[in-house]
């Protein structure tokens, strides 16, 4: 691969430009073999883009959760897995960026992300609680300012090639299950042990594998700000957000398959409008609605981040889940309507109008957080929540 | 009125733990109050107060404590007064 990797010049969208395009090179390999996207990564290091969303005052960039969603997708149009990883990695770092920044410990932390480019995983899911991240069963002790942890973490997307994970427990031994901190533990602070595979339909590449996690470090890496608050201010939406990024490049790709076919059917028929022109004409107006949906919940957390009752409120809530729900949802009724356009080249493997990996990654988009959980949740809020009836507000 | 939200607060949110064993100023949250019953809860003072929640106040600040939801629903008392 002749490209540049050891500067980072352009904006943000030439750069994940770079980065899709050794992405692409490994898609199918990653996907067939499930193993981490390596190339894409380092690709994603040497372009410095896991240090963006720090703010310029600690060596990075400041860029916005609409310019990181951006990117989520135009890495996503190439290979979701890396999408994905990048996603989560910038989910994580908006917890710091967001809670973090008053800490002498967590600043000095960014820093360090800045100059190492460190990869940054996460650890939410634990054995015995199911999907329900609110929730913990293992609790992190403090005894002479170390803090000391075990988890049974069933799933830590690419826990293996991580530098730091972020990990949930109960604040203290008595707390409650819902009284939880996240902690910041650096890959020399734990020790992993493998004790699931990651053989799945889709995201192959995210090598999300259960380990059982033991960790030791000092008790500043703890965030002072309950977990509840970091997943209501900054998770929440950024999680939201940045899924929705990946699920958009990845209908974009497919809807972009789908033109083309059509198009080189009209090339040989001149003057025949082909069977599935009509179709495509289905689809971009679904993934048009899918975009306008996305666009609205990136504004909407531009205004409410900078007022925090505002990011706390059921309504602020309430639209972030339906984000999630829609683009979830119709991303599948897209892919699946190339696929209809694009016949039996789009359902073979090796075409150039292949949608297989497609369909197989967006599979995942409506599992990770289940969206039965997301409308119980929502139900459950729409029972106080009172409807906003404006078109613009 | 502390009296009667510590009797909903028995009633409706579930709590691990002794309602009577808390300080007005305990946190909530930290003594286990979940998202699911600090929602029945705010039906069960609607009911009670006869008031309705505005938006603005359907946040976590609102339910922290026993104190909390007292202002909480005291503001929404006097507001109603003036209008």
């Amino acid at each position: 691969m002749n490209i540049p990797v050891n500067l980072a010049i352009g904006s943000l969208t030439e750069r994940a430009g770079r980065v899709a395009a050794i992405a692409r090179a490994y898609a199918d390999q990653v996907d067939q073999k499930s193993r981490f996207p390596v190339e894409a990564v380092d690709a994603m290091k040497a372009e410095r883009l896991l240090s963006i969303q720090i703010p310029t005052e600690l060596g990075g960039e400041g860029a916005r959760t609409g310019e990181i969603a951006e990117m989520c997708s135009i890495i996503a149009q190439a290979c979701a897995s890396s999408a994905m990883i990048f996603a989560m990695h910038h989910i994580k770092l908006s917890s710091l960026v967001e809670h973090g920044i008053h800490s002498e410990w967590h600043r000095g932390f960014m820093r360090r992300v800045v100059s190492e480019q460190l990869l940054i995983a996460s650890a939410t899911t634990e054995g015995g609680i199911g999907g329900n991240l609110r929730n913990s069963i293992c609790a992190i002790e403090v005894e002479d300012g170390i803090c000391r942890l075990t988890k049974d973490a069933t799933v830590i997307s690419y826990g293996q090639h991580a530098d730091t994970i972020l990990i949930t427990s109960r604040a203290h031994k008595d707390a409650v299950s819902t009284d939880q901190v996240m902690t910041v533990f650096t890959k020399d602070q734990y020790r992993l042990v493998k004790t699931q595979d990651w053989d799945t339909l889709g995201m192959r590449g995210t090598c999300s594998e259960g380990f059982l996690f033991t960790g030791e470090a000092p008790a500043e890496q703890i965030f002072s700000k309950p977990f509840a608050e970091i997943a209501a201010q900054s998770m929440l939406a950024n999680s939201h957000i940045l899924w929705s990024g990946v699920w958009y490049g990845i209908a974009v790709d497919a809807v972009g398959r789908a033109q083309s076919f059509v198009r080189g059917a009209a090339k040989k028929s001149p003057g025949v409008v082909p069977p599935g022109a009509l179709r495509l004409a289905e689809v971009s107006n679904l993934l048009q609605m899918m975009k306008s949906n996305v666009v609205a919940a990136i504004k909407s957390y531009e205004i409410a981040r900078e007022d925090e009752e505002k990011l706390s409120s059921v309504a602020f809530a309430v639209a972030m889940n339906n984000v999630k729900i829609a683009s979830s949802e119709t991303i599948l009724v897209i892919i699946n309507h190339a696929m209809l356009i694009c016949g039996i080249m789009g359902y073979k493997n090796g075409t150039p109008f292949s949608l297989g990996r497609h369909l197989r990654d967006a599979h995942s988009a409506q599992l990770m957080i289940s969206n039965d959980r997301i409308l119980g949740n929502t139900s459950t809020m729409l029972l106080i929540h009172k409807q906003d009836t404006s078109l613009l507000g | 009125m502390n009296t009667t939200i510590r009797e909903l607060l028995k009633k409706h949110a579930g709590l691990p733990v002794d309602v009577a064993d808390l300080a007005d100023g305990a946190d909530l949250y930290a003594a286990g109050l979940s998202s699911f019953a600090s929602v029945q809860l705010m039906l069960a003072l609607e009911e009670n107060f006869d008031i309705e929640f505005p938006d603005s106040l359907l946040n976590r600040k609102s339910f922290q404590s026993i104190e909390a939801i007292a202002r909480t629903v005291a503001s929404i008392v006097d507001d109603r007064k003036v209008a």
